[in-house]
């Protein structure tokens, strides 16, 4: 079932702390799409290994929008990639492009 | 009290001193995306808790802990809840979070701090790791220390400077020797039965010559090392 992307953590976080939630988004906003650059450029160059460790930091954005189907996909397909394999960079692509379109609306 | 939080990851940092800033008596001093920016920090300056994360790439957390000689308390936050149990073979350690913390686990882990007693004045691991219940074993790949069931691996075998550790399911390559392993192994499952690789005895399916059949593999015996294999067969 695909995850609907919320902000339902960082409101818990925040605790009605609207300067820190909008400097919140605004990292988010920055670092995923310097995130997903890293990860597009070494699927490019086929180093699975490096594709794993920025999956590894993307994958905590994916439980910071409530999106705990992502990240369980992303935990397998981490491991997937420490050993080389990238048939999960197709379904990881769609996770990726949901997160975007749903910053694009934040 | 105050803190440091080293986190190669933005967000990640800024949860944290969110977080933070929620406890009265807590200040946040700095904050550090690599572990060696911090260790130069903590060199020229006295702070009572790190908030540290295991994963980061180049220098880990746990290259972090093991490099540190008068460690102030650690709180080491990770994605992975794998690496909890493992984080408490170093006394420095006072908890671990993990990510995303929430309000509550995170001021159960300030009242734990606060709790504790100074940290040792070296952060080695500990003699007898509390994680050691005689029936896992845990193995350090790339800086992640993944659990093996003892009772499902089936055959070790030395390759260099490396053993590739093959279980039910899956097979490892560990950077380390065949005698160090061996020393972890408990002896009524392990077995040497060659200069190259140890076996889990009760994973044999059959003997033949000079060699064991264990699943698909056909692990050599050493002339040496027969007697005791053969003493310890229940033979009819």
């Amino acid at each position: 079932m695909e995850d609907i992307p919320n902000l339902k953590y960082i409101k818990e976080l925040s605790g009605e702390d609207t300067i820190f939630e909008q400097k919140f988004i605004q990292i988010l906003k920055e670092e995923f799409p310097e995130e997903v650059q890293i990860y597009t450029e070494c699927i490019k160059n086929e180093e699975a290994g490096l594709a794993g460790e920025i999956v590894h930091k993307l994958k905590h954005k994916f439980n910071i929008l409530s999106m705990a189907n992502a990240y369980e996909f992303a935990v397998n397909y981490e491991e997937e990639l420490r050993v080389g394999d990238t048939n999960g960079d197709h379904k990881f692509r769609n996770i990726l492009e949901t997160i975007k379109n749903y910053l694009n609306t934040i | 009290m105050n803190c440091i939080i080293i986190d190669d990851e933005a967000a990640a940092r800024a949860i944290v001193n969110q977080l933070c800033s929620k406890i009265p008596d807590l200040d946040v001093i700095e904050e550090f995306d690599n572990a060696i920016d911090a260790i130069k920090f903590l060199n020229q300056q006295d702070i009572d808790v790190v908030f540290l994360d295991i994963h980061m790439p180049g220098f880990s957390g746990v290259d972090f802990v093991q490099t540190l000689k008068n460690s102030p308390k650690i709180v080491m936050t990770t994605s992975d809840s794998d690496f909890a149990i493992a984080s408490y073979e170093y006394e420095a350690i006072v908890d671990y979070l993990v990510k995303p913390i929430t309000h509550e686990r995170f001021e159960k882990c300030i009242q734990k701090v606060k709790s504790s007693s100074s940290p040792p004045s070296n952060s080695n691991p500990a003699e007898v790791p509390s994680t050691d219940t005689g029936e896992d074993l845990y193995i350090n790949i790339d800086r992640r220390l993944i659990k093996l069931k003892l009772n499902e691996i089936m055959v070790i075998e030395a390759k260099g400077d490396y053993i590739d550790v093959k279980t039910e399911k899956k097979e490892y390559r560990v950077h380390t020797t065949l005698k160090k392993i061996k020393e972890k192994l408990p002896e009524k499952l392990f077995l040497q039965i060659h200069r190259s690789y140890i076996i889990n005895f009760t994973k044999i399916i059959d003997i033949e010559d000079n060699s064991v059949l264990i699943e698909k593999n056909v692990i050599p015996i050493s002339r040496s090392n027969r007697p005791e294999l053969m003493r310890r067969l229940n033979l009819l």
